[in-house]
């Protein structure tokens, strides 16, 4: 596809990077001429230097023939800006960087009115996956579906399990609440069905409503380790975010925070979360605040070497699950060999966020796919289809169908409800289905039944 | 640096050259001439050593940075220049490799000087492949190679393309390199096929047509007869060639701006406008000049125009002896050669879009000196130009004057006039070919020593690349490893 990127900082240059490597043609606009040079010098792009918001210097981009204009400057209102202009030269999608929370919050309203297909917040999108992360610390990856209604999330079966050695048809899955998707064991993944026995070991991937799965990790005696004691140490954007979602999940929050402005601040927006007015490389002060004592701690200070150098020194004195921010994708190599629990780096999240959204808009030309993730180092597809009317499926007993092999229909999400399918539940009209297969290039709901 | 890159790179020039070669064995067997088969043998050898390194030595990475980029595309040149001689030696044609080189180096350079005193005496099958060296030197190999090789020079190839193609500003008009790459040679062979058709309508026959087309889109000058573009004696065919030579003269960035209907931007190009107006100029006041030598006004306009777009497009055709014309035509041709045609296109030289930006630059000077806290951006096509353009481009000047210098003095060793000495480092540093004197446009170089050759030789390849990545190669530090 045909992509404009406005803004060369290090949100543009990451989303240029990894769409660029996705195989698109990218074109970067910048005011910094030596920031364009920079970019397209180092990946092969097409520069142009001038203000992405003005119609002249869009045009010179060719956004008239663009499928996707992603405006990515550090300023919302020029990203908005630059959006609609780029609607009316032609482009076909638009996507904005938004990130102040009070336009973010409002942004629904006038979404459809700005031609906007998508906003992108990359502080709100590492808050979200923080605190995902925070939630299930076990988790090594978590995805979702069916806006948020669905997650899939894999997790290791440790030694000691209850799901050790059974059968999936013997493992109690609250009475059909919960799904395994795929099991990868060594170097093979698995679509399992009934007959398949876990072992210790295995990873496997569970799908399940968000609040049901804390239930069924602790029946599985998997220690997922909620965190209900978060420190944050910083009190920026990504904080705030996070702070916002921890307390609604009912965890204990501390944000320490150098600005005393700041702080007032936060403490008028986030009544229910501890403001400390302090250094967050005091250690005195971490120590006196119990950081020996939480559950989870992030590192959200401004600048990375803080972030690496406290989380390491946390390490050494509390059990707490890090989570460390580095924006810098070129300190991906050392903060490999430091032994990190986890690093999060917003910028390039939001890079593969935008990634992804564009996969799934070229999926949805001439298919319908509504969401597409590759799991499993890309062997598994989990695509999320919107049945048709049309559709051979409709109404057809699961059990009835002769779909492929290696495929299986995990989720139906029918209006407002998951329905985790059984063999006698069928596909509506209108309904979101889920399905993870082994099979690439599914492009429509009717390519899950077998040929023959 | 990169050296695995670098030997990849130029496994696919060797592939390139041999496969190209075979125009030649083509030609050989219409004509019945046994001079293909060391073409044949020249080829498949080259392409074999290329598929070899290509092959065996398939790098890991291709990452590649400025200095293996312009290192990789200066000896892809010497390369290519250095087995296309080949042939020409083996048969005894030019039995002097060193000639054999020189001729080729200016073949691939789109020079078009030439060592021959009797062109005709070769057989077809050799003077195909002098042509087709201009043809391929003309957009150049590494832009071909750009153009068929996906992931050439990886995400960096932009470096290989800026060591290669002329001018102070070296950008992409589209995304991808590749499809840049196969945009350009795609209007370059749009464009020579346009001529040949047009050639041939004026009754030319088919050998001279293409090779005369190779030759033009170019901007090379190697003729296949004695009397160069004289042969071609038809206000039509003479007519057609000049057209052409403006064409190729332009940059191509024109065309590509004009095939994506952004007429208003490529019309507002200055470069495109002071390119259209030193021709009108210089072919206006050359006329006024020579027009008591010939017998007609139509006859002095029509050699007028015809070696001034010659001139500026650096191809170096002749259709008469412009040694006989007064001072003042030579002077201006002498001017013409050192200007050069405009950045992005086929031709050599310093290139317009240089001129105008020293132009622009010495004018914000006088504006200092009058007004000493002045700060006035200097401005190109509307656009701000780059303190580093800038820059680089008065280091060029620089550079310039001193292999200019340089080779001057050298050759002047062998104690040839002065005005001979002059012109034909000129003619050869800005790739044009004939220059005045006894180089003149029915002069040649076979009278030179081997050393002033090979003097010229790398004046030719390196003036094509704009010297910087030529120079590269001479300077210890650029194999340093850290």
């Amino acid at each position: 596809m045909d992509i404009v990127i406005v803004g060369c900082g290090k949100v543009g240059a990451s989303i240029a990077v990894e769409l660029n490597s996705a195989g698109h043609d990218i074109v970067v606009v910048d005011t910094n001429g030596s920031a364009v040079s920079r970019l397209a010098d180092s990946i092969d792009a097409m520069g142009v230097e001038g203000n992405g918001a003005t119609y002249e210097v869009l045009s010179e981009a060719g956004v008239s023939d663009a499928d996707l204009v992603v405006a990515a400057t550090a300023r919302d209102e020029v990203n908005l800006y630059t959006c609609l202009m780029a609607k009316a030269s032609g482009a076909k999608h638009t996507i904005a960087r938004v990130r102040s929370p009070e336009y973010t919050d409002d942004l629904f309203r006038v979404k459809d009115l700005l031609g906007l297909s998508m906003s992108i917040n990359p502080e709100l999108t590492a808050a979200v996956e923080i605190s995902r992360l925070l939630r299930f610390s076990g988790a090594i990856e978590i995805d979702a579906f069916s806006k948020g209604a669905i997650e899939l999330i894999k997790v290791e079966i440790p030694e000691g399990s209850s799901a050790c050695n059974r059968k999936l048809s013997d493992i109690d899955v609250l009475k059909g609440k919960v799904r395994i998707a795929t099991v990868e064991r060594g170097d093979e993944v698995y679509i399992p069905n009934g007959d398949f026995t876990i072992l210790q070991g295995d990873r496997v991937t569970v799908v399940t409503k968000p609040e049901t799965a804390i239930k069924f990790f602790k029946k599985m005696n998997i220690n997922i380790g909620k965190s209900k004691d978060v420190m944050i140490l910083g009190g920026g954007k990504i904080s705030y975010y996070l702070a916002q979602r921890l307390i609604k999940t009912g965890a204990n929050v501390k944000i320490i925070e150098q600005n005393a402005q700041r702080c007032e601040e936060l403490s008028q927006k986030l009544p229910d979360a501890m403001i400390i007015h302090g250094d967050c490389m005091d250690q005195a002060l971490l120590l006196s605040e119990g950081i020996t004592h939480v559950d989870g701690v992030a590192a959200l200070m401004d600048y990375d070497e803080e972030n690496i150098l406290i989380s390491l020194y946390i390490k050494g004195v509390s059990k707490a699950n890090i989570i460390t921010k580095v924006n810098n994708q070129y300190f991906d190599s050392i903060t490999d060999k430091l032994g990190l629990d986890c690093v999060i780096n917003p910028k390039k999240l939001t890079g593969e966020y935008i990634a992804r959204y564009i996969r799934a808009m070229q999926n949805s030309l001439g298919s319908n796919v509504e969401t597409l993730y590759r799991l499993n180092e890309n062997r598994i597809e989990a695509l999320e289809f919107r049945a048709k009317n049309s559709s051979k499926l409709i109404a057809v007993p699961i059990e009835k169908l002769n779909l492929k092999d290696n495929l299986q229909i995990i989720s139906i999400f029918r209006k407002g409800k998951i329905i985790l399918p059984t063999g006698k539940d069928a596909i509506m009209p209108d309904d979101l289905v889920v399905v993870i297969t082994k099979h690439k290039g599914l492009s429509d709901l009717d390519d899950i039944m077998s040929k023959r | 640096m990169n050296k695995r890159v670098i030997i990849y790179i130029l496994g696919w020039v060797l592939i390139v050259e041999g496969i190209t070669m075979q125009i030649a064995t083509i030609t050989s067997l219409i004509y019945h001439e046994h001079e293909g088969l060391y073409f044949l043998i020249t080829g498949a050898i080259s392409a074999g050593l290329g598929t070899i390194a290509v092959k065996v030595k398939k790098p890991k990475n291709m990452v590649l940075y400025q200095k293996a980029g312009f290192a990789a595309t200066a000896l892809s040149w010497i390369l290519l220049a250095l087995v296309g001689a080949l042939p020409l030696c083996i048969s005894g044609e030019i039995p002097s490799y060193v000639d054999a080189f020189f001729e080729m180096s200016s073949g691939f350079s789109t020079t078009g000087a030439t060592i021959l005193t009797e062109v005709e005496h070769l057989s077809h099958t050799m003077l195909i492949w002098r042509s087709f060296s201009n043809w391929l030197g003309g957009m150049g190999v590494i832009v071909f190679l750009l153009a068929l090789i996906p992931k050439l020079g990886g995400q960096q190839n932009i470096y290989l393309m800026r060591a290669e193609s002329p001018g102070p500003i070296v950008g992409k008009a589209v995304p991808r390199m590749r499809n840049y790459a196969a945009m350009l040679y795609g209007i370059y062979i749009g464009l020579t096929v346009l001529e040949l058709i047009l050639l041939l309508c004026g009754g030319l026959g088919f050998f001279d047509a293409i090779n005369t087309c190779f030759a033009t889109a170019g901007t090379g000058g190697f003729g296949i007869r004695n009397e160069n573009m004289a042969a071609y004696d038809t206000y039509y065919l003479q007519g057609v060639i000049a057209s052409f030579l403006v064409l190729f003269g332009l940059n191509f960035s024109v065309y590509i701006l004009l095939i994506a209907r952004k007429f208003k931007q490529a019309f507002m190009m200055e470069e495109l406008w002071v390119y259209l107006g030193v021709i009108v100029v210089s072919t206006v006041i050359i006329t006024f000049n020579i027009n008591h030598l010939y017998p007609t006004v139509h006859d002095s306009i029509h050699n007028s125009f015809f070696y001034v777009t010659s001139i500026i497009s650096t191809a170096g055709f002749g259709i008469d002896d412009a040694n006989r014309w007064p001072e003042l035509s030579k002077a201006i041709i002498l001017v013409l050669t050192f200007l050069g045609a405009m950045a992005g296109s086929t031709g050599g030289g310093f290139k317009v879009s240089r001129v105008i930006i020293l132009f622009k630059e010495v004018k914000k000077e006088f504006a200092l000196l009058v007004h000493p806290r002045n700060i006035k951006a200097v401005k190109l096509d509307g656009k701000t130009v780059d303190h580093n353009i800038m820059r680089s481009t008065s280091m060029y000047l620089v550079i310039y004057m001193g292999i200019f210098v340089g080779s001057f003095v050298l050759i002047s060793i062998e104690g040839k006039d002065f005005l001979t000495s002059f012109t034909c480092v000129a003619a050869c540093m800005n790739n044009t070919g004939p220059g005045l004197g006894e180089v003149g446009p029915v002069g040649n170089y076979a009278h030179f020593t081997i050393f002033s050759k090979c003097v010229l030789i790398f004046d030719m390849l390196a003036g094509r690349l704009e010297f910087l990545p030529m120079l590269l190669l001479f300077s210890p530090k650029a194999w340093k490893k850290a």
